[in-house]
């Protein structure tokens, strides 16, 4: 069991002007249309129970009006909740006081928003320094700080150029700089990438990975989008209508499916990048001399099967066969499974 | 049928009795409370009187050299610079130079104290919609009700003098800035002050980081309003003793002077146009990063 950087408890969110009292109803089993329908009010979170693991990157997905961007903003309560909990390190942040929200705010979550929230009238560097100068750090260590994370952004020598200069990519770019830089454990990442064009965002998502391999923080990130999802989370959790509908590893969510929604969802993915010849193996071992580490994606496996002339391989970890996987499983693994027919899947 | 013949209207006594009993109320608050209303304003006056002097005591070509040193300052073009030194020169050939001085002096204290008063009221307007309610109504009354009928009041209090029309101009003149103030914090990116949020800003680094910066071009337009619209109330200025380009404009009318009248009329459109151009100038200057030049 890793241990939970932030857990989210019997969390509720509804809109409207009696909020509280709606809660009670929707334990009771009224769905998001049927309280708008009776009651005029917008249910935003259904008790959604998410335990976020340290140091990994959990992925919270959802279409739009699922409530994913409502769910973010409660962790750094830019949002009150209607009812429950969220603890990080054990430490209730809807019990804060303003000023020990500050202070958390400050020291121990940053968050990097989908249209970038730049200030346009500040420099990159000026804007990389915002969350220092929040915090009181002093010019020179300011200074000094917001250039390293410019430097690793990759944005050296745009350092007085203003936002409105520098292309969206590089926006965002500054935006994660800024966010890196007052060293917060927790970084929220609000479709952080959404906006930009599909080239910049796996660029993005590249620089992500990267930094996150070496910084190691406990990254939460919202996003529709699912192969962004599948590339870069630890965990998936999937939200629809405002409730947790599934939550799990990318293997898993794309293996084992929790309903149709989810099944409309991982339709069109591309599976072989996703499951790896762990999530296919079979019993056993084989003596075609050919072996795959556990976590090899299909993608790259089949083809090297195929070069090999073999139609089976060993699965290996840390050295030791552990199955083996067949050309049959893994076309097994990469087929789209069956919708079940006649049952209609909405979405709002 | 008689109720569809005459409007029920209050009886000609009682409505006497009503008007006299407001008016001797104000004579007797006035009377009570006017000399100490005076006193508070005194250092008013002697600061506007001695800025006024200040003005006319300096040399002229030195006080051109300032004007056409502000108007580089604001401005950066040649072309405001050349057109302040022409203007001033001219007012000066022609003999105004003294009244446009006590004019630019009234302008320049009116305008300080409607950003002093105005910015900070516009502020606290838009942190809250019951304020906001509240002193919309207020800031419309300021400038639709005609100026002579808060011209009483004040004259009442305090008399004839630089500081009610100073009051006079500014009552006028600050409903934009604190207009403007409002509506460009309330305009302010809700993405952008979500960050701030979300980096711990307290509200004062909020509101000097973010609300106050992102605010300014609509901030300053209001500057620029207030400037014009204390320039148009320096003819009604100067019937309640106000020196300035209104005393020689006010002469024109009541003895049918034409010269005289277009004269002081072109000189306060000119200074009109060198205020607007300069502070317009300035506040475009302010927002430059705004445009990219990346095509973003």
């Amino acid at each position: 069991m890793p241990d939970i950087k932030v857990s989210i408890k019997n969390l509720y969110k509804i809109f409207g002007p009696n909020s509280e009292s709606m809660v009670q109803k929707v334990e009771e089993g009224a769905t998001k249309a049927s309280l708008q329908a009776d009651h005029k009010h917008v249910l935003g979170l259904n008790n959604v129970n998410i335990d976020i693991p340290a140091r990994r990157i959990q992925v919270i997905m959802g279409l739009s009006g699922s409530g994913k961007s409502t769910l973010i903003r409660h962790l750094n309560r830019l949002i009150e909740p209607t009812a429950g909990q969220v603890l990080v390190d054990g430490e209730d942040v809807l019990a804060m006081s303003d000023q020990e929200l500050r202070e958390f705010r400050r020291n121990k979550m940053s968050m990097v928003f989908q249209k970038f929230a730049l200030l346009p009238h500040r420099t990159v560097i000026d804007n990389v320094s915002y969350g220092l100068k929040i915090k009181g750090v002093d010019k020179a260590e300011m200074r000094e700080r917001s250039q390293k994370w410019i430097d690793r952004v990759g944005l050296s020598g745009f350092e007085d150029n203003y936002p409105a200069q520098l292309s969206g990519g590089m926006q965002q770019r500054v935006g994660l700089a800024r966010a890196l830089a007052t060293d917060a454990e927790i970084l929220l990442m609000d479709e952080a990438f959404s906006a930009l064009d599909p080239l910049i965002r796996n660029d993005m998502q590249d620089i992500l990975l990267d930094l996150q391999e070496e910084l190691h923080k406990t990254i939460i990130f919202i996003t529709h989008d699912l192969d962004e999802a599948l590339n870069i989370g630890d965990n998936i959790a999937i939200l629809r209508d405002g409730a947790v509908i599934q939550q799990g590893s990318p293997q898993e969510i794309v293996l084992d499916p929790a309903d149709d929604y989810v099944r409309d969802f991982i339709k069109d993915i591309n599976r072989a990048r996703v499951l790896d010849v762990k999530s296919v193996m079979e019993p056993g071992s084989s003596d075609t001399g050919l072996s795959f580490t556990a976590d090899t994606i299909l993608e790259l496996a089949m083809p090297a099967m195929s070069n090999a002339d073999v139609t089976s391989a060993n699965v290996t970890h840390d050295g030791e066969v552990i199955g083996m996987v067949t050309l049959a499983d893994m076309i097994g693994g990469i087929a789209r499974p069956e919708s079940h027919e006649g049952e209609q899947v909405t979405y709002r | 049928m008689e109720l569809f013949d005459d409007f029920p209207s209050l009886g000609r006594t009682d409505l006497r009795d009503l008007k006299k009993g407001i008016d001797f109320a104000f004579r007797d608050f006035s009377r009570e409370n006017g000399e100490a209303i005076e006193n508070f304003f005194d250092p008013l006056m002697h600061f506007m009187v001695w800025f006024e002097k200040l003005l006319l005591a300096t040399p002229w070509p030195i006080m051109i050299l300032v004007f056409a040193a502000l108007a580089w300052l604001g401005a950066r073009s040649i072309w405001v610079v050349v057109g302040t030194v022409a203007s001033f020169l001219t007012i000066g050939f022609f003999g105004m130079w003294e009244d446009t001085m006590a004019t630019v002096a009234i302008i320049s204290v009116a305008t300080f104290l409607c950003i002093g008063f105005g910015i900070p009221l516009g502020i606290i307007m838009s942190r809250s919609n019951r304020m906001q309610a509240v002193v919309t109504p207020v800031l419309d009354i300021m400038q639709t009700i005609p100026s002579f009928v808060y011209l009483i009041p004040v004259v009442m209090l305090l008399g004839i003098g630089k500081v009610p029309g100073l009051i006079a101009v500014c009552i006028y003149a600050i409903p934009p800035i604190v207009r403007l103030t409002n509506l460009g914090i309330r305009l302010v990116d809700k993405e952008v002050l979500e960050a701030a949020e979300a980096f711990g800003s307290s509200y004062r680094q909020k509101l000097l980081d973010v609300q106050i910066p992102l605010a300014l071009p609509n901030i300053f337009a209001g500057v620029n309003q207030t400037i014009m619209m204390a320039l148009a109330m320096v003819v009604i200025a100067s019937m309640i003793g106000v020196k300035g380009l209104g005393v020689p404009v006010l002469r024109a009318v009541s003895n049918q002077y034409l010269a005289l009248g277009l004269m002081n009329g072109l000189a306060i459109v000119a200074l009109a146009v060198i205020f607007d151009r300069v502070s317009q100038e300035y506040g475009k200057r302010l927002q430059k990063h705004r445009q990219g030049g990346h095509g973003a």
